[in-house]
């Protein structure tokens, strides 16, 4: 790194190669080069400690939660509950109970499509989702959809395929769905959806509002309270935690008015061979044995992102896109998907791409043998890639709080190197 | 993965492919595609004698996919259906004259998957 990109940097105050010696994987190679990670859209890497929290619970306090009278099941339960509370005021939930641990982003929407959904959607009500939207927010309302002979509404693209059309966003809205489940951020696009606003306007229409929260939590502040949306979904994968935790954020009066998902234990108060009575919030919707060790670790990784500050991550993040926009506008050949530079306020650290005459799978194989691990498809996206941008797949590279400038000066290298193999200029 | 998968011979068959477009005469064709990449082909054949005549494709890939039809198209020109039927992935990595690896293995063996499903519907059609 040179001495004027390390000031800048130094700038949204943080030091990426601080950062960076907190996460083992780092220190790696991949192909005999330094792992340089541009792929944290898809998930992110894991700081030592949030490796060791697993560990440290496997070797010192394993247990069930819930309960065990005996010291290790109190810690267990004591951590794992310490864990939602510390999630809860992470994203601005009132309160721990708020927080309905899941898989991922896709089980917690899957979960409200199902509970909510099942409940509420009837036959000719409208659920209105967008063109930007991840295969996890569109699939579970088509198949709602389908089952209760609901119509699926689409706020569409603007016209320069940056953002969400606004026109298209208040037609959608004054029609009245009765669900409006929309993504804070892009993964393909990086956009960012002005969701406190959108949900202002929903809320007019009495309309529920999901947030498909994946891309925004691990990123930027996020204040669900503040949004005032009815659910909010995350991935703990995707913001320094393990695979295999994520939640769901909803408020209470609805979390309470919902059937639970799956019956069996910890999710009830007590059962009798004719009838069960559902428990309290959160554990109503969490039956069976936990991923324990997984929620544990999802609040070791919200102590370090709170540690470093959200809206540190957020400014780093700014710097970097910013950085890699301009750096890729002087690429012949290169087409940069939604907003630029002018527009960074409304875009997260996420730049999807293409080469042209060059397929996205040759870009990443090119960058691969170079130690840099970026994201060819369509991004869990084809609604959006295949139908409106009219392409097979894109490149994508996106940023965390561990990369600096030097990785995005890599990655133009190595696109300098893939037109070379393909001899483009 | 080496940069060695982008060897000049494959490089140089997706810029100019063999083969590419549709058959004005064809007996059978045969789409198929990659949901992983997107990539997609559509295979034509002409048959004759149980044997294939000519053979084209047409769609959009990868250097390896698309290098790797064109390789393939040209290899069975002229080779019985049920030798062509036989064509599986250690046979395409010697047509390629390399082995792509685990993670590009699909799109290598795109067109040999496509060429196996017209063969296919050719014989149900000409039972
Ligand atoms: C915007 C968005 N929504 C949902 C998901 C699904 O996340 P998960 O696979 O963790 O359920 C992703 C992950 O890529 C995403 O980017």
């Amino acid at each position: 790194m040179n001495h004027s990109s390390r000031e800048t940097d130094m700038k949204s105050g943080i030091d990426p190669t601080m950062i960076k010696k907190d996460f083992p994987i780092l220190k790696k190679k991949m192909n005999g080069k330094p792992l340089i990670y541009l792929d944290s859209a898809a998930t992110s890497q894991k700081p030592k400690e949030v490796i060791d929290a697993i560990t440290e619970y496997y070797e010192n306090y394993n247990a069930n939660i819930h309960r065990g009278i005996y010291k290790i099941a109190e810690t267990a339960t004591e951590k794992y509950i310490e864990s939602k509370r510390k999630l809860a005021r992470f994203i601005g939930a009132g309160k721990f109970e708020e927080i309905i641990y899941v898989r991922n982003t896709t089980e917690a929407i899957n979960l409200v499509a199902l509970t909510w959904g099942m409940s509420n959607i009837k036959k000719g009500d409208r659920i209105l989702i967008s063109e930007m939207e991840h295969h996890s927010n569109i699939v579970p309302w088509q198949m709602l959809a389908k089952r209760k002979g609901a119509v699926l509404d689409y706020i569409k693209m603007d016209n320069n395929m940056e953002g969400l059309s606004e026109q298209s966003l208040r037609e959608q809205i004054e029609k009245g769905p009765k669900m409006l489940a929309i993504t804070h951020v892009s993964n393909v696009l990086g956009s960012i959806n002005d969701v406190k606003r959108i949900t202002k306007l929903a809320k007019k229409e009495g309309t529920t509002v999901l947030i498909d929260g994946a891309q925004s939590a691990p990123h930027m502040p996020v204040d669900v309270r503040a949004i005032g949306c009815d659910f909010f979904a995350l991935s703990g994968h995707k913001m320094l935690g393990p695979t295999g935790i994520g939640a769901l954020y909803g408020k209470t009066e609805l979390l309470e008015s919902m059937e639970p998902l799956f019956g069996g234990g910890d999710m009830i108060k007590s059962v009798a061979f004719d009838s069960y009575t559902p428990n309290d919030l959160p554990w109503k919707f969490e039956a069976g044995t936990s991923n324990i060790e997984g929620g544990i670790a999802l609040g070791t990784a919200v102590d370090y992102l709170e540690r470093i500050g959200m809206e540190n991550i957020r400014g780093h993040e700014k710097e970097l896109t910013a950085y890699a926009l301009e750096r890729l506008a002087k690429i012949n050949g290169l087409k940069v998907f939604g907003y630029g530079r002018a527009d960074i306020e409304k875009r997260g650290g996420v730049v999807s791409f293409s080469l042209d005459k060059i397929h996205p799978h040759d870009v990443s194989a090119v960058f691969d043998s170079f130690g840099i691990a970026i994201r060819a498809g369509h991004h869990c996206a084809m609604p959006l890639v295949r139908g409106i941008f009219k392409v097979g797949a894109l490149s994508r590279m996106s940023f965390y709080l561990y990369n600096d400038k030097s990785d995005i000066d890599s990655a133009i290298d190595a696109i300098g190197s893939v037109k070379k193999v393909f001899k483009v200029k | 993965m080496p940069l060695d998968i982008y060897a000049e011979e494959i490089i140089s068959q997706y810029e100019h492919p063999h083969n590419k477009g549709k058959l004005t005469k064809y007996d059978v064709e045969f789409h198929d595609e990659n949901p992983i990449c997107g990539d997609d082909i559509t295979i034509y054949v002409k048959i004759e004698k149980e044997k294939i005549a000519q053979v084209s494709f047409e769609g959009q890939g990868c250097a390896i996919s698309q290098a790797g039809a064109s390789m393939l198209t040209d290899f069975v020109k002229g080779m019985s259906i049920s030798d062509a039927k036989k064509i599986d992935y250690e046979k395409v990595k010697e047509i390629l004259g390399l082995d792509p690896g685990p993670a590009r293995m699909h799109c290598a063996v795109l067109s040999a998957k496509a060429l196996a499903g017209a063969l296919e519907s050719y014989m149900k059609a000409h039972k």
